[in-house]
């Protein structure tokens, strides 16, 4: 999965940057051969034959698992024994009535914002510090990106460890007389969901600023070059061409992390539980909490499948508003000439 | 990452027979004998396969049960047994899992009271009471937690109760001469210990079970056993002795008791635990079930807990309360057949509950057993005596949200944790529980 979304955010961060000037249709209206029936048929066939087997694991793990939990959640059902109790859309009602849920959806939101806030801005700048000649630069790359490569739950156990009252984190403000600063990270209800927040940017900030490196390759060095001849300064460069430039590749990475951040759950579970008193509640940990500790298994399908809507509204909402404009082929907004 | 992520939230929510089958597909992994088939099918010539679910992933236990399954084989030829140890939590998720797909161990354990309640309604379990009858009458009251509507469907291989496990050596620095008695008592030497700079109880609120404890007693001191009883039977939880025990709570909470940073405390995992807590000398004591030596072991270096220094007293009495200070709170594990399980599995179920195997179980500490024969083994001190309260109490009431079952259990535990959190009432506590039970 990683390894695909890094590959499209690439592509397309470099095709619109480097390819804004070349002719749109040339690639794909040159190979199209009109004529022979059979041919058409063939690569129907073939077309086929090499989309089934993603097709069918696409049906099997995903359509089939959704229709399901579409399913289950108009029932009342603790997962023992058929499902017979049918309550329509009640479940639905009772997650929306639930303040927990509600407060979840909050701070879901909370997140998807304060990720793009705080990450953008310093995985940008760090992204052009690294783009520079400077000394060390691998070995920075590679401090930078390794939060991301460590798996949430190795990451997740460690911070568990230096937040604990007591611990190396409140040992270390100790030390640089900064004691009054200690806090209880993760025990004090009002701050737990940004300590949480702390983290996540600790753990995603890599991803920012790999996704923004390579979006950096692509930006042709002859415009830097007719830059520092008309006398720009080096901030100018970065703010009139780079960023620009920059923008199809900061958008898709902005899409990868809203629907990260809504769907939130493994580092949250590991550090808090959702809590305390529910402060650090997600969607996701809401929902895992409600089916399997209680066995609400009808509540949660109801849950999931607003979390799966939420998701969808708002990935779809995103793409027709800010991502299309960085694919060429989806129809343009119109604007009326006068 | 986003959308695997995103996969795995709505497979395990969402399809959760689907996303659950897999898991129990794996656990046929684990089994260490090769003999084929699962769910106790019968091979050819009359051979019999069980498959077994335990808990006791490490050793000595996990020696000593694949010890007992040999020596089972020896004298019953024909009959092999499929071992899966697995780590109690990954063990409750499989069989749910299995109960899901119909596909559950022939042996598994059961926790009694409203999760067994809800695996009868499903014809999960069999009815033992005729078969084992002699085995029943042996157990005395523990067998209580296991029956419905008077039929018994499991037998208890450990039963225990809760109290405040302490270190003698903290309570001696801060002048405390005496075990607690009252909640006057309790607090004097909450006041003790925090004059002497120690931490005087820890909690892991943050796995919510341990903190729900407290209301638990409170309830039982306040309440008394029949009325928490009827309250189960009838799911009613409208006399207000409920209420007076989250006013307890509050009381005890407002006083300050706890580690530091309580509320995101685990209960046994780690250093950090509440139990790891204890069991390094960092606070007094804390509120705990019989597991706690075998716990606290696990979580010092040199495997020995609070060794000398560990000490037990029973929770204390409330005044006002209209429950029987003698009653403690506990719970216990048993082993059950499922319901298509061969008649093989009993055989083993006895031989489980046989005075031999039992008093290998006490040696090892790995529980507090329930056959008499065995109680003398018992190998620590503080231990041994929990048998003597266990079977000197007139009963041992179940755990509350075991009793009530995961739905209302559960809701019960999330609502005291908020108590814990300074966030919610005595009232509500009553109202979260009596909401999950109506919309359950």
């Amino acid at each position: 999965m990683d390894v695909t979304t890094h590959a499209d955010a690439t592509t397309a961060g470099s095709r619109t940057a480097a390819g804004r000037g070349s002719t749109r249709s040339a690639a794909p209206a040159g190979r199209r051969r009109r004529g022979s029936v059979t041919m058409a048929w063939r690569k129907r066939l073939e077309i086929t034959f090499f989309v089934a087997p993603a097709l069918t694991l696409f049906v099997l793990f995903i359509v089939v698992p959704v229709v399901q939990a579409g399913r289950y959640s108009l029932y009342r059902w603790n997962g023992l024994g058929p499902m017979v109790d049918f309550v329509g859309l009640e479940n639905y009602a009772n997650a929306l009535r639930d303040q927990i849920f509600t407060d979840a959806v909050m701070h879901n939101l909370i997140i998807v914002v304060l990720s793009i806030v705080i990450q953008l801005p310093l995985g940008l700048a760090i992204a052009l510090l690294l783009n520079r000649e400077i000394r060390g630069r691998t070995v920075l790359r590679v401090v930078i990106f390794v939060p991301y490569v460590l798996a949430e739950v190795v990451a997740g156990v460690v911070w568990f460890m230096l937040l604990q009252p007591g611990g190396a984190m409140d040992g270390m403000l100790e030390a640089v007389g900064l004691g009054g600063l200690t806090r209880l990270w993760l025990g004090d209800p009002e701050i737990a969901l940004y300590t949480v927040m702390v983290v996540l940017t600790w753990k995603y900030l890599g991803l920012a600023i790999i996704l923004f490196l390579a979006g950096l390759q692509g930006v042709p060095t002859d415009l830097y070059e007719a830059a520092q001849l008309d006398g720009a300064s080096w901030w100018q460069v970065q703010r009139r061409i780079t960023i620009p430039l920059l923008g199809p590749t900061i958008r898709t990475w902005a899409f990868l992390s809203m629907i990260g951040s809504l769907q939130l759950f493994d580092m949250v579970w590991i550090l808090t539980k959702g809590g305390p008193a529910n402060s650090t509640m997600t969607m996701a940990t809401y929902l895992i909490n409600q089916g399997t500790d209680r066995s609400l298994y009808g509540y949660a399908s109801a849950v999931a499948v607003l979390l799966f809507g939420i998701s969808l509204v708002l990935a779809a909402a995103y793409q027709i508003f800010v991502l299309r404009r960085d694919n060429p082929d989806a129809p343009q907004p119109r604007k009326v000439r006068r | 990452m986003a959308s695997k992520r995103f996969l795995s939230t709505v497979a395990l929510g969402a399809g959760a027979a689907m996303f659950l089958a897999a898991c129990s597909g794996g656990g046929s992994d684990d089994a260490t004998a090769g003999g084929g088939g699962d769910g106790g099918t019968s091979g050819g010539g009359g051979d019999v396969t069980l498959t077994w679910w335990h808990n006791s992933n490490t050793d000595p236990g996990k020696a000593y049960y694949e010890e007992v399954v040999a020596d089972f084989e020896a004298e019953n030829p024909g009959v092999t047994i499929e071992i899966s140890a697995l780590a109690h939590q990954d063990m409750l998720t499989r069989l749910d899992a299995a109960f899901q797909t119909g596909d559950a161990p022939d042996v598994f354990m059961e926790r009694g009271g409203g999760e067994l309640t809800s695996h009868v309604e499903a014809g999960l379990v069999q009815d033992l009471s005729e078969v084992a009858a002699e085995e029943i009458e042996m157990m005395g009251p523990s067998i209580d937690g296991w029956q419905v509507d008077g039929a018994t469907y499991a037998l208890p291989f450990s039963v225990g109760v809760v109290g405040f496990w302490y270190n003698t050596a903290l309570f001696e620095e801060a002048g405390i001469t005496e075990a607690p008695e009252s909640m006057e008592d309790l607090y004097a030497a909450v006041d003790a210990l925090k004059a002497a700079d120690i931490q005087p109880i820890a909690v892991g609120a943050g796995d919510k079970w341990p903190a729900a404890h407290y209301w638990y007693y409170f309830a039982l001191r306040q309440c008394g056993d029949e009325v928490l009883a009827e309250a189960a039977e009838t799911q009613d939880l409208s006399d207000e002795c409920f209420v007076r025990a989250g006013e307890d709570l509050t009381e005890l909470v407002a006083a300050e008791p706890f580690n530091e940073g309580f509320l995101a405390t685990p209960a046994q995992s780690g250093p950090t635990s509440a139990s790891g807590l204890l069991a390094t000398g960092q606070v007094a004591m804390e509120l705990a079930g019989h597991w706690e030596p075998g716990v606290m072991q696990g979580l010092t270096e040199d495997n020995q807990g609070l060794g000398e220094n560990t000490g037990w007293f029973p929770f204390p009495t409330v005044e006002g309360g209209d429950g029987n200070p003698e009653v403690p709170l506990g719970g216990g594990d048993a082993w059950a057949c499922s319901a298509d399980a061969p008649p093989e599995c009993l055989d083993f179920i006895r031989y489980m509950l046989s005075d031999e195997v039992q008093t290998g179980f006490a040696e090892l500490s790995m529980g507090v057993p329930t056959n008499p024969a065995a109680e003398g083994a018992v190998a620590i001190p503080a231990l041994a005596e929990l048998v003597t309260i266990r079977n000197e109490a007139p009963t041992v009431q179940l755990y509350l949200d075991t009793l009530f079952g995961e739905n209302a259990g559960g809701a019960m535990n999330d609502a005291i944790a908020l108590v814990f959190a300074g966030q919610g009432s005595p009232q509500e506590i009553v109202d979260a529980t009596q909401a999950a039970i109506t919309n359950g």
